[in-house]
């Protein structure tokens, strides 16, 4: 007796070694019209790293050594990993404290709170920056980048708290009260243990989200690697010391993925088998209650009400001066267009990939799926440097043009669509293409006939998520774009950076409703799916 | 497969010079698990075979090889004459003409019932009239349009069915098909299953475990074993007959009683002695089997007959009177209803316990003292030497 490993409706059966098979016998070889293109997606992934380092020992490995040894660069190094460290810890304490009241406690409202707490993931990170220095310039720097950081990027492990907190089996915290703990003991000794993978794996996308970010840190004119790297483009007399602090930038980043995908495995590992039939009953609060609101209301006010409230307030001012109108549908249309073009082309690269990886694992495709998750690690003004070193040496036709702008939301957005495409591939059985190819199909028949129409829901969801998040993207847009083409994010950006706050605000405004609001419906609709929606 | 006729089955099955499957010596690891251990199987065209054997028994593995899912690690499969798997070749599925229904039928959620009947024609084929056609077959006309989420189970199961036939297969392969649907259901979904292979004279394979269904179905079963097919013949063959002690006791309920081989009888049964008495039985007499050989006998619970003590030696007298054993004497220990007969346990005076299946209303109470005896031929197995 076979089962195959995907599905799910037979059980698998005694005396069978079921999980380690690759898929089934003739499956298992990989036809070439899905692995070439697959390749070429690695090859893409992989080619801005590899111009990247090449360009970065292009003087020699005694200017590495040099640049590395300055002082600034190891303050530099200080001022990220310390920005890193001050906003992952407050966004544990933060996403922690929200899943619990949402999961295990009896706060009124919890289940809209539930929802509310993931929205600030849709606010693109340089938007809610600008809200607040622009309210109060003071904030300006380490304060301010922490504020905004945090704000934007604690939903990463309130989600996994949250999910983590719901697969717990109440019986055991049970148990421990019923053997003389205390509540508060119980919590710290037991629950906060077994939360902890999850939460490790969302503090560590935290990390990553932080050092990754672009907006937040140049809107608040805090010196971290990526403004740093923005600055050393800008200043132009010296490409490889940008090109050395970002491929700096992506080895701090590389490390954090992997430890990531480590505190991940645990974290999956520590749900099996424990599904809980039932849930506890969930924590009377009280008179605690009236600090548990206190505490939803701060964050809810600080992380969405605050910006969304200052982004109505500009643009109410704003009638005052007069704005061309048609330079904001201008940007909107090139946004739309770019987004479109963007979603289009991640997609129809990811699609092999995600069936190669659903269907024919083996060491290649494992090897190819991999390759195109570095760019997990590859902050967006990293991909926007490497690419213009790619333009200028070897596609010198399409540089500054829309083309190479839009390589670059491939590789930014790669492993995103990869994901979407690969997990919704694997949910629907092998047994029904098993049914297509005994019906006289062939492979590539198949795949078009049943493969990706079942997957189609997924893909298209995917695509969206691309699309969105190809809207909000701020550091690959302003460098890559072609000369002339303004979009929603560059024209916030260029009134923002000179504190034309008035001017701003149309743009913010079809910002939010165009791009935050949809990612924030999407994600909702599928949740899990999150992760790198507020990528910017 | 257009032009063979399309009259139902005949009960034996033509004797076709060319099986519409053949498999010889087949093997098939997963692992260090053995699955299949060299698989010979041959199915006559336009006849029903049932695979029988337990669950995890490597049944569905080889209908996997059949239809091109699986390489077998070695042996050869014909279909219809053509090889189309041994150790090195392996011909696609799309290929091979073997329609397979699936036991949970995987149907295509994305397509309509038309869309996957017709999945396997081409664009005149679904223009003919074919999926109409085949829906009709399978007792299911007018649902072209309906999606696989709207049906029922057994109606999955027939569509996955048409869907199968649609293309006219040189064999169709059928999964457990009726493993999924309540016990209720089941009778009347084989019964329509059953007639649509029928109609089409489909030469069809059924893999099941369930033993009543696999007698009930199939012109021809195949007992799966360890492995190896350790009997293919007509159901009643297998049952009365089983070709081995494993076999007897998988196809059916059995009562197995240690005994010894006494003689053969000029009509090439023998006769076997055991706890119930001296007793005819087929079996397989090797040469050197002597007399007091030790033997396996194998009883249907139906084939034993249970009186009162005291009623019976009246009816036995002239055998008992010549000083042959017939029968013995025991206690009822348990006995269960089921309206259409009953099952009696009766532990015998010498100590094994006996089953036997009643039709009679008039049971024998639970402690009461019986007198049991085989009113048949039983069959006779050679204990293998320890």
């Amino acid at each position: 007796m076979t089962t195959p490993v995907t599905s799910s409706t037979t059980p698998a059966r005694p005396g069978v070694v079921v999980a380690s098979r690759p898929a089934p016998g003739q499956g298992s070889r990989q036809p070439w019209f899905v692995l070439l293109p697959a390749l070429a997606a690695a090859v893409v992934a992989i080619a801005p790293v590899w111009y990247l380092v090449d360009r970065a020992v292009e003087r020699g490995w005694g200017e590495v050594v040099d640049e590395l040894w300055r002082a600034r660069t190891r303050d530099l190094l200080l001022r990220s990993v310390g920005l890193a460290g001050a906003v992952t810890a407050l966004s544990v304490v933060v996403g922690c404290v929200a899943a619990w009241l949402v999961v295990r406690s009896d706060l009124p409202g919890r289940r809209i709170l539930g929802v509310v707490f993931a929205l600030p993931l849709a606010i693109p990170s340089y938007l809610a920056a600008f809200a607040w220095v622009s309210w109060r310039p003071g904030l300006a720097g380490f304060d301010g980048a922490t504020l905004v950081l945090t704000s934007v990027s604690y939903p990463f492990v309130y989600l996994p708290a949250v999910a983590a907190l719901r697969h717990l089996d109440p019986a055991q915290e049970e148990v421990a009260r019923s053997l003389g703990r205390r509540r508060l003991d119980v919590a710290l000794r037991l629950t906060f243990r077994q939360v902890r993978p999850a939460v490790s794996a969302g503090a560590l996308l935290v990390a990553l989200y932080v050092l990754s970010d672009f907006g937040a840190v140049a809107a608040m004119r805090y010196e971290v690697f990526t403004w740093v790297i923005y600055g050393a483009y800008r200043a132009g007399f010296n490409p490889s010391r940008a090109a050395i602090l970002a491929t700096m930038l992506v080895l701090v980043a590389l490390v954090l993925v992997v430890l990531e995908a480590r505190a991940r495995g645990r974290a999956t590992q520590s749900r099996l088998g424990s599904g809980a039939a039932r849930h506890g009953a969930p924590v009377r609060l009280g008179r605690a209650a009236v600090p548990a609101w206190g505490f939803a209301a701060v964050v809810i006010g600080v992380t969405i009400v605050f910006p969304i409230a200052r982004v109505i307030q500009w643009v109410l001012t704003f009638e005052s001066t007069d704005v061309d109108w048609g330079d904001v549908a201008s940007a909107l249309g090139s946004t739309v267009w770019l987004a479109v073009l963007a979603a289009v082309a991640t997609i129809l690269l990811a699609l092999p990939v995600g069936v190669l990886a659903a269907r024919f694992r083996s060491r290649t495709s494992i090897a190819i799926e991999r390759t195109t998750y570095v760019a997990h690690a590859l902050p967006g003004i990293v991909v926007a440097i490497s690419l213009v070193f790619i333009g200028v040496r070897a596609l010198r036709p399409v540089y500054q043009e829309t083309p190479l702008l839009v390589l670059g939301y491939v590789v930014l957005f790669l492993p995103l669509a990869v994901g979407t495409v690969r997990s919704s591939i694997e949910q629907s059985s092998v047994r029904v293409e098993e049914m297509a190819r005994s019906l006289g199909s062939r492979p590539l028949a198949v795949l078009w006939r049943v493969t990706v129409p079942l997957a189609l829901p997924g893909i298209a969801a995917g695509a969206a998520l691309v699309m969105l998040s190809t809207m909000k993207e701020l550091p690959v847009t302003l460098i890559l774009r072609p000369t002339g083409t303004t979009t929603l994010a560059t024209e916030l950006w260029r009134h923002t950076s000179v504190s034309d706050y008035a001017n701003a605000g149309p743009y913010a405004l079809a910002l939010v409703v165009f791009a935050a609001i949809p990612t924030a419906v999407l994600s909702i609709a599928s949740t899990g799916r999150t992760k790198e929606s507020a990528r910017d | 497969m257009t032009d063979r006729d399309r009259t139902p089955a005949p009960e034996v099955p033509s004797v076709s010079a060319v099986p519409a499957l053949e498999v010889r010596g087949v093997t098939k690891s997963f692992g260090s698990t053995l699955v299949l251990d060299g698989v010979d199987l041959v199915v006559p065209v336009g006849s029903i075979t049932a695979v029988l054997g337990p669950s995890g028994g490597g049944k569905t593995t080889l209908l996997r090889i059949v239809a091109g899912f699986e390489r077998p690690d070695g042996g050869t499969v014909s279909i219809g004459g053509t090889p189309v798997a041994d150790r090195e070749r392996s011909t696609p599925p799309e290929l091979r003409r073997v329609g397979v229904v699936p036991q949970e039928g995987a149907l295509f959620p994305h397509l309509s019932v038309a869309g996957n009947v017709g999945f396997g024609l081409d664009r005149a084929e679904r223009r003919s009239g074919r999926i109409a056609e085949v829906l009709e077959l399978v007792g299911l006309p007018g649902i072209e349009r309906k999606r696989p989420h709207e049906l029922s189970g057994g109606m999955q199961h027939r569509v996955a069915l048409a869907r199968a036939l649609a293309p006219r297969p040189a064999i169709v392969m059928l999964d457990e098909p009726f493993s999924s649907l309540d016990a209720g259901l089941r009778a009347q979904v084989r019964g329509e299953v059953l007639e649509a292979l029928r109609a089409s004279g489909a030469t069809a394979v059924i893999v099941t475990h369930d033993q009543l269904e696999a007698l009930s179905i199939a012109d021809q079963v195949a007992v799966l074993l360890d492995g190896r097919i350790a009997q293919s013949a007509e159901p009643t063959e297998v049952y009365h007959h089983p070709a081995s002690l494993d076999v007897g006791t998988f196809v059916g309920d059995a009562v197995v009683l240690h005994g010894e081989f006494v003689t053969a009888r000029d009509d090439g049964t023998v006769t076997v002695r055991c706890a119930l008495g001296d007793l005819g039985a087929s079996m397989v007499v090797h040469p050197g089997v002597v007399g007091g050989a030790a033997v396996d006998v194998l009883v249907r619970p139906e084939q034993l007959v249970v009186h009162d003590a005291d009623r019976h030696d009246d009816a036995l007298g002239h055998e008992r009177r010549a000083g042959i054993p017939v029968g013995a004497a025991g206690t009822v220990v348990g006995r269960q209803y089921y309206g259409h007969d009953a099952v009696v346990m009766v532990r015998l005076n010498s100590g094994p316990i006996v089953t036997a299946r009643l039709q009679t209303s008039r049971l024998p109470r639970t402690g009461s003292a019986v007198h049991v005896r085989a009113t048949e031929r039983v069959v006779a197995f050679r204990r293998p030497d320890r």
